[in-house]
């Protein structure tokens, strides 16, 4: 199992070196830093003077990937692969261009509002679209089934924004339940976060409701199944004992991946709501045309994600027996 | 000197023209293939499939409409004829949906108005002729501007221009179903009297009644839209006094486009990949399998608006190539469909390398690699037909969710360019007016509501799609341990 991990470890190295390297040559080599400088300065009356000063001051005037003027490993290191690229990889993300803040203090402040609305979410919503699944499943063939599945594609079709203006409309303007945006410190911060947890356990309701459910009927048709009836036991023993647990190995594996994720936040969620996490983050860093917090962003979200992953393997040795991992 | 007209074709034009060559094209190859067309006839059996198709096909001719650009130019000088202008300076570039839409597109507000309103949203302060001023809702610049005294006239007004459009909905729709009914006859050689009978009863083959009631449907709601949209702005004006209604057509091009351009990228980076993969294993696989793990493991949102801010600076710098307001947005329309194609691949490769791997020890594959068939005539004869399937289905189920991608693009900051008319944008430039009081709901409501209808009806056909070309779901539908299987 640690031989496992371990080597699960190692095969991350190479994906995340090919994911370093095309940020870089997405954002240094399409583009030199002097095009970046003059957008950021504004395409018109910029000087060469204030192009150089702004490379300088966030350390783009280096060579791209060796430097000639420099003695020994510095050749090599006074780069800005090696400043801007490699140094990801030790978790040293740098200082933002547009306030010159430094990234991962930002990044470990703000994961915790983002992680206060995504835990909640993933964790009901889990519950309440696998409840909603088999209850479909338990109907299936009849009226309520049609119906819900009617439902769901509706559900799918409105766009995720739909719910939030809606959400905000109703139960901010209309009924005054909840703040409309915003959040809080501490215990008050409830408030700010009840509305934005239930538009997204809302918003997605249709599409994993009716993904769940056909994990179910594929169960269904197992021969086990028939072995259950046949052993005479109800339909209610049928579905909560034998089928419920063999699909959520299916369901595991899109549930499993994410949860490192949570950390990163929904972007229009959080920009909606005005909840300081990583997600309004990045927005804010997209509109500021930040560069440098996008790129660490980027390869934040695949070490989570390639975390997800391993931790995918992992949770099948828990709800699968025949799943050994060497 | 007069106004030229000059055809323009766009980059995105040229791009769904070629998709329709494409789809053309497989359509007339697979014309007496049997194994080929029997499940789009299963498609055509199918009531909710027929339906959805319906409507996309309304959505479609829009789209279709919206992409055929020209420019109105100053025309050469006489005696030039023949030779066209390097570059008809300042011509605007118009559709023929703008040109169909003339009266919508010119008759601009100063700014808010709610659907068929005579008078602005908000109390402005008015100079009466005796000179003294007032504050009160001023009349609208067009918006039933023919009525002498709105607040008796309305009401009368706007029910003879729906009877009006309901009566030319009404003919339009006879002429459609005697069109269709009699094309049904000739086909299985009966009467029309045989075919009516067989359509509405609903015995037809292809569930016709159901199709030609959704026509209906469509047609009573745009003909009254139409006929009193020339008067009044059916769906209000936004904050700068653009019709929404003409929004609104304009954006269902960009959302087609979106859907379909970039299934279109997407397709040869899936097809060879996924299909190589499979097929020779080995180091090509390993290397393969790198290069959509590494892809697919960056979020897509964040890959898409690292490139795209990218994108923005090359534009910046090299501003001399775009040369106007609709090229531009063109391009980077273009480039969005691109870039989301590059990051949508993956999952398509994917599928297709689990497939081809199995294909590949099948009988058939194996009898031709021993026969001494060349690598590249087995994957294009022996295992691209039989992963058809797999593509047509994920393509036509990805549709619906980059019709939704657009939209939270556009108000991320990386998707289409502001200038260009989408859902995306008209919810962005929206989003904030629902704060006002009275709230400004109109803009809102017809971005999501024709939205929601596309979606709507792009999952449903992508439904029956899937049902009727996915083997493992036939098999399950005709097994008989299904129908056992209801305890």
């Amino acid at each position: 199992m640690l031989r496992y991990l371990w080597r699960r470890l190692l095969h991350a190295i190479p994906i995340l070196v090919g994911v370093n390297l095309l940020t870089f040559s997405l954002f240094f080599v399409v583009n030199t830093p002097d095009d970046m400088a003059r957008m950021q300065l504004g395409v018109k009356r910029v000087t060469p003077e204030a192009i150089e000063q702004w490379k300088q001051s966030r350390g783009y005037d280096r060579p791209l990937l060796i430097n000639p003027e420099a003695a020994g490993t510095a050749r090599f290191t006074d780069t800005i692969f090696f400043q801007h690229s490699v140094r990801l990889f030790a978790f040293d993300f740098g200082r933002a261009e547009s306030d010159g803040r430094d990234i991962a203090h930002e990044i470990a402040t703000r994961m915790w509002p983002s992680f206060a609305i995504a835990l909640p979410v993933f964790v009901v919503g889990l519950m309440a679209y696998v409840s909603f699944a088999l209850m479909l499943v338990f109907f299936r063939g009849t009226a309520i089934d049609t119906g819900g599945v009617v439902f769901c594609v509706a559900a799918m079709s409105v766009s995720g924004m739909f719910y939030i203006i809606g959400g905000q409309y109703l139960a901010s303007k209309l009924w005054h339940l909840a703040p409309i945006s915003g959040f809080g410190d501490g215990v008050g911060a409830w408030r700010f976060m009840v509305l934005p947890i239930v538009v997204s356990l809302v918003s997605s309701l249709g599409e994993d409701g009716r993904l769940f459910r056909t994990f179910f009927l594929e169960e269904m048709d197992k021969d086990y199944v028939r072995t259950a009836r046949a052993k005479g036991l109800g339909e209610a023993r049928v579905l909560f004992g034998h089928v419920l647990r063999n699909a959520m190995i299916p369901i595991l594996t899109g549930a499993v991946v994410v949860i490192p994720r949570l950390f990163l936040g929904s972007l229009v969620l959080e920009s909606f709501f005005g909840i300081p996490g990583l997600g309004s983050y990045t927005i804010e860093a997209i509109n500021a045309q930040d560069f440098a917090v996008v790129r660490t962003m980027v390869f934040l979200g695949s070490v989570l994600y390639i975390a997800g992953l391993i931790l995918t393997d992992l949770s099948y040795t828990l709800v699968d027996p025949r799943v050994r991992l060497r | 000197m007069m106004a030229g007209i000059e055809p323009v074709m766009l980059w995105t034009d040229a791009l769904v023209l070629a998709l329709l060559v494409v789809v053309a094209a497989f359509a007339w190859w697979s014309r007496h293939e049997e194994h080929l067309r029997a499940p789009w006839r299963r498609v055509a059996a199918s009531r909710s499939g027929m339906v959805a198709a319906t409507v996309l096909a309304f959505f479609a001719a829009v789209g279709l409409l919206d992409s055929m650009h020209y420019r109105v130019g100053t025309a050469p000088a006489a005696g030039q004829g023949g030779a066209t202008p390097a570059r008809s300076a300042g011509g605007e570039v118009l559709s023929v949906l703008d040109a169909l839409a003339t009266p919508l597109r010119m008759r601009t507000e100063r700014t808010f108005s709610a659907p068929f309103a005579t008078h602005a949203h908000a109390r402005e302060t008015l100079t009466l002729e005796d000179g003294s001023q007032v504050r009160d809702f001023p009349r609208l610049r067009h918006g039933g501007a023919h009525l002498a005294d709105p607040q008796r006239d309305r009401g009368p007004d706007i029910a003879r221009g729906a009877a009006r459009g309901i009566a030319a909905a009404a003919l339009v729709w006879t002429l459609v179903t005697g069109l269709l009914s009699f094309v049904a006859a000739r086909r299985q050689g009966v009467t029309v009297g045989q075919v009516s009978r067989a359509i509405w009863s609903g015995r037809h083959p292809v569930p016709l009644r159901a199709v030609l009631v959704t026509i209906g449907i469509v047609l009573f709601v745009l003909g009254p839209l139409l006929v009193l949209s020339t008067q009044y702005h059916v769906l209000g004006t936004d904050k700068v006094g653009q019709d929404v209604f003409y929004l609104t057509l304009k954006s269902i091009r960009t959302g087609l486009v979106i859907g379909t351009v970039t299934t279109l990228v997407m397709l040869p980076f899936a097809l060879s990949l996924g299909i190589m993969a499979g097929y020779f294993g080995g180091r090509i696989d390993d290397l393969i399998q790198y290069l959509y793990t590494t892809l697919s493991s960056i979020p897509g949102v964040l890959l898409i608006a690292a490139a795209v801010l990218m994108m923005q600076v090359t534009m910046d710098s090299q501003a001399e190539v775009f040369d106007s307001v609709a090229r531009r947005a063109d391009f980077r329309l273009l480039f969005l469909c691109v870039i989301l194609g590059i990051t949508s691949w993956t999952g398509l490769c994917r599928l297709l390398r689990g497939e081809t791997l199995k294909l590949r020890e099948m009988e058939y594959v194996q009898a031709a690699r021993g026969l001494g068939v060349g690598h590249a005539t087995i994957m294009l004869r022996h295992i691209l037909p039989n992963v058809l399937h797999l593509v047509i289905i994920t393509t036509v189920l990805g549709f619906s969710g980059l019709v939704l991608a657009e939209a939270v693009l556009s108000y991320v900051g990386v998707g289409v360019d502001p200038a260009m008319n989408s859902f995306g944008t008209m919810i962005n430039a929206a989003r904030l007016e629902m704060a006002r009081e009275p709230v400004v709901w109109w803009s809102l409501a017809s971005a999501f509501v024709f939205m929601f209808v596309l979606v709507l009806a792009a999952n449903l056909f992508a439904d029956a799609v899937r049902d009727a070309l996915d083997p493992r779901l036939r098999a399950r539908l005709t097994a008989p341990s299904r129908q056992g299987s209801r305890a």
